[in-house]
């Protein structure tokens, strides 16, 4: 995925001398896009092909006769030169056509549609949880290295790093749920709220604002807290790892000192001068890791039954639904490559360099 | 999950034991946890999958049950009775007046016709259970028809006894959908397919609310269901993929049932007075299998001694503890005909016995394909050390299920460990796929399992092939004993253990049928103190 980064990022650079006008670098732009969403379409492919899984096999069952297999095969096109099928495929998601799950037996576009604001709840709600706290945690280590803060961050940023979400997941639900009483089961909402609002972000919380209803966001609210709150802790330990590293960096340059000289606050010489400095290397490291989060985190989303990305995208791929895979995959892809543009915008804002 | 982490997941709830302070569902609502991402269709001429049987068994009816205490017995369903002609060919079922489908509409002959020939012509994965009849797409319409709103007439292509032909119409692909409301939603000529996929049209205790793939399915009550509404309004089943957290759910009562919890975890509900854990065997067995490509394993001596290489005993009082019992013969508990002999014990000594007269006294060295999940890889190292103990070195391939059976289909293994679950309520099912193998050749169109290990077996496809000609019932019992007695005695087949379902339901609810197969599940008598 690094590959993809890089490449959205530097295209706009990499053109030639004469000055490009707007035009011609939004077209160089979305030529790169669709360069890059079929390179990512292809290896997908390949990749779906290459899988020692009969696909007919995951659509018929193991017990249709052989009739029933073949006329499968042929309606999936699976008859035809590999090529064919691609160029297929490619041509069917032009015009907007995903192709059918066999898991689901819905269209694609509909189970991402229904899976990706699952994910997209929890990954926001984590990564704000991660910025909010992991930021604050790296600066505080920093400036205080080698005495106890540091060394409570790092050991916490280190259990967090080391401690499988699985098991935190579910010691979490023991704990918060089962026995203390104050976080909700697992799932999205309690049962008997499901379905009263109607799907028009996907986003439950954001969806319940919309209809007033607040007795359903706060339910919602209160489903959500446990899991973003894991996956939360996870960020943190990354960005404040992060921060702390590129504080120290910072810390020992000689413009610090000079800010110190001058008579600076310390509070002005770190959260202003330092921290600023390294806003652009933070940028990326939180897109990364809120990247990361929205491809749908698997055994959160199991332990959790949380009906997400990342679980859709897994089953689908123990199975050779191969719809469903390569449409997971471009949204992850889009995801991506979105993200990439927005922290290259923060870069120019952020970075007086690039102001011109 | 590896060890470490399932011992800290252990020490956690040892640490947390307390018992949880309680929430509770509805008393009117029935709340399941359950897998059941299986479900790849909500048309019965199509689901095949347990899940998906479960499902239609509450939201269908077929014309003809099977009495889930004595499976022997055939009940009135939808068909109040019924009668074969004297040349054992032509079915006459008479219509029950009075029962009406969710839509309103009455339920007719003609509905339980166009129902059948549906399937038959939409030919999807379990039409066979149909079509084995003679039933084709351009002579469905002539064979089974209604001569008048309550007859339907049944026309079989060959005198089949009559047993076999009932129990296949007691499956869910011969459950009775509303024709009228399928017309309204047809397109191009499918039969309202891709419209019930994701929808209801039956006349069963409950309707289908909502489905959410591998989220949610939701029932609501029939209260016009002319057996007496069901006492619970609602029906919700929630797909918690992950069992340690069903048992969560179920012990805060969050849930009324847990579907799909492990040994370990039902280990410690064992002693729990809130919930009560409910066996109910399966039509599923477990079963391993040898190659006969492979010129070691299709020796006689090294075929029997496999059937000493296992120890039954020691994995069905360990890993298979409340998912399995030990069972041999091909036929399932609460299948017409079963045999419940257990002839073969662990016993290596006999084992090395056959194997130094299959010429190999110092063993041999032999893969097998494992699914990479529990139980099978348990169930697979347990092998691979007993087989030791004779010599024989096991090496194991553990793979995706999908995979393994993409292998299975192409007769790439040495040995498979795997499952057998019968397609429907009829001893012919099994027999047909462990006892018959019509062509050999490696593009045999016929995949039974005898095929996919090369076992050549002229007589006993014969014999498998009559048996469901013979219409005297108790001369048809004695064919499927001798059936199950040749291949449980020299086959490449060793039967281990039948498949038991173990859900846990809590104290307060009651009335939930577990019958022999997952479309005699039943929810319509469930109440809830």
């Amino acid at each position: 995925m690094t590959d993809i980064l890089k490449s959205g990022g530097t295209t706009a650079a990499a053109r030639p001398r004469r000055p490009a006008g707007p035009l011609q670098r939004i077209a160089g732009l979305l030529l790169s896009l669709a360069l890059t969403f079929l390179g990512l379409l292809l290896v997908t492919f390949l990749i779906g092909r290459v899988v020692p899984i009969d696909p007919v096999l995951a659509a018929v069952g193991d017990r249709a006769n052989a009739e029933t297999y073949e006329r499968m095969r042929i309606e999936m096109g699976l008859n035809l030169p590999l090529w064919q099928q691609f160029i297929n495929y490619v041509a069917d998601v032009l015009r907007g056509d995903f192709g059918t799950s066999v898991l689901t037996s819905q269209p694609v576009l509909d189970d991402v549609r229904r899976a990706f604001p699952a994910t997209l709840e929890l990954a926001t709600a984590a990564i704000f949880i991660g910025v909010v706290l992991g930021v604050p945690a790296g600066v505080f280590a920093a400036v205080h290295r080698g005495r106890w803060p540091d060394h409570l961050v790092r050991v916490l940023g280190l259990v967090g790093y080391s401690v499988p979400v699985f098991w935190l997941g579910l010691v979490g639900l023991l704990l918060f749920y089962a026995k203390l009483d104050i976080a909700p089961g697992p799932g999205r909402l309690d049962v008997f709220y499901d379905g009263l609002v109607d799907p028009v972000t996907g986003v439950i919380t954001v969806d319940a604002l919309l209809a007033g209803e607040t007795e359903i966001f706060w339910n919602a609210l209160s489903h959500l807290a446990l899991p973003a709150s894991i996956l939360g802790y996870f960020s943190i330990a990354y960005i404040s790892r992060m921060t702390r590293s590129f504080m120290l960096d910072q810390l020992r340059q000689e413009y610090i000192t000079t800010a110190r000289v001058k008579g600076l606050s310390e509070f002005r010489v770190i959260w202003r001068h330092a921290l600023g400095n390294i806003a652009v290397p933070l940028i990326t490291v939180v897109a990364l890791s809120y990247a990361n989060l929205l491809e749908g985190s698997v055994l959160t989303e199991t332990v959790f039954a949380w009906p997400g990305l990342g679980l859709y995208i897994t089953n689908s791929l123990l199975n050779a639904d191969m719809n469903a895979v390569l449409g997971g995959t471009l949204v992850v892809g889009a995801v991506f490559i979105g993200l990439n543009m927005l922290s290259d915008l923060l870069y120019r804002l952020l970075d007086p360099r690039a102001k011109k | 999950m590896n060890k470490f982490t399932r011992s800290l997941i252990g020490a956690a709830f040892l640490a947390l034991a307390a018992g949880p302070s309680l929430a509770e569902t509805p008393k009117d609502s029935l709340v399941m946890a359950w897998q059941f991402d299986d479900i790849i269709s909500l048309d019965p001429a199509e689901i095949f999958e347990f899940s998906g049987a479960e499902y239609s068994a509450q939201v269908y009816e077929r014309l003809i049950g099977i009495n889930v205490k004595d499976v022997s017995k055939i009940e009135p369903a939808v068909a109040e009775s019924w009668t074969v002609s004297e040349d054992g060919k032509t079915y006459t079922f008479k219509i029950r007046d009075g029962v009406k489908f969710h839509s309103g509409n009455p339920l007719t002959a003609e509905d339980a016709a166009y129902s059948l020939q549906r399937a038959v012509k939409l030919n999807k994965s379990p039409a066979f259970i149909l079509t084995q009849f003679g039933f084709t797409k351009d002579n469905a319409d002539q064979k089974i028809r209604a001569p008048d709103p309550r007859t339907l007439v049944i026309e079989t292509d060959k005198a089949y006894a009559p047993t076999f032909v009932l129990n296949c119409l007691t499956a869910g692909v011969a459950s009775v959908v509303d024709s009228k409301l399928l017309k309204q939603n047809e397109k191009d000529g499918d039969f309202g397919y891709n419209w019930l996929k994701t929808n209801s049209a039956g006349s069963g205790a409950f309707k289908l609310r909502q489905w959410k793939p591998n989220e949610s399915l939701t029932l609501d009550a029939n209260p016009a269901y002319w057996q007496g509404a069901p006492e619970m309004k609602r029906v919700i089943l929630r797909h918690i993929a992950e069992p340690a957290t069903q048992r969560l759910l179920l012990e805060k009562g969050d849930v009324d049932v847990a579907r799909n919890l492990k040994p370990e975890q039902l280990d410690a509900l064992r002693s729990s007075k809130e919930v009560r854990i409910v066996e109910a065997p399966k039509g599923t067995l477990w079963y391993l299998s040898l190659n006969q490509k492979n010129p070691i394993l299709a020796k006689p001596e090294v075929r029997q001694a496999f059937r000493y290489l296992i120890d039954y005993d020691a994995m069905g009082s360990s890993i298979m503890k409340g998912i399995g019992t030990i069972h041999q013969a091909f036929l399932p508990k609460g299948f017409l005909g079963a045999l419940d002999d257990k002839p073969f014990k662990y016993d290596p000594a006999k084992a090395r016995e056959l194997l130094t007269a299959a010429g190999y006294p110092d063993g041999f060295t032999v893969t097998m394909d494992v699914r990479n999940v529990t139980p099978w890889t348990d169930q697979a190292q347990t092998i691979q050390a007993s087989a030791a103990a004779a010599g024989v070195k096991i090496e194991l391939l553990p793979m995706d299920g999908k995979q393994q059976l993409t292998k299975y289909r192409a007769r790439n293994q040495d040995i498979f460990l795997g499952q057998w679950g019968a397609d429907y309520q009829d001893p012919h099912t099994n027999a047909e796929t462990f006892a018959s193998n019509p062509d050999n050749a490696d593009n045999g169109p016929s995949k039974t399992l005898a095929w996919r290990n090369a076992w050549d077996i002229p007589e006993l496809t014969k014999k498998t092939q009559a048996a469901v000609l013979e219409r005297d019932a108790a001369k048809r019992v004695e064919i499927y004993h001798e059936l199950q007695k040749a291949v449980m005695e020299d086959s490449p087949f060793i039967v281990m253990f039948q498949q038991v379902e173990v859900p846990v339901e809590r104290g307060n609810v009651q009335g939930l049928i577990w019958g022999p197969s997952f479309d005699n599940n039943l929810y319509r008598l469930a109440t809830k103190k």
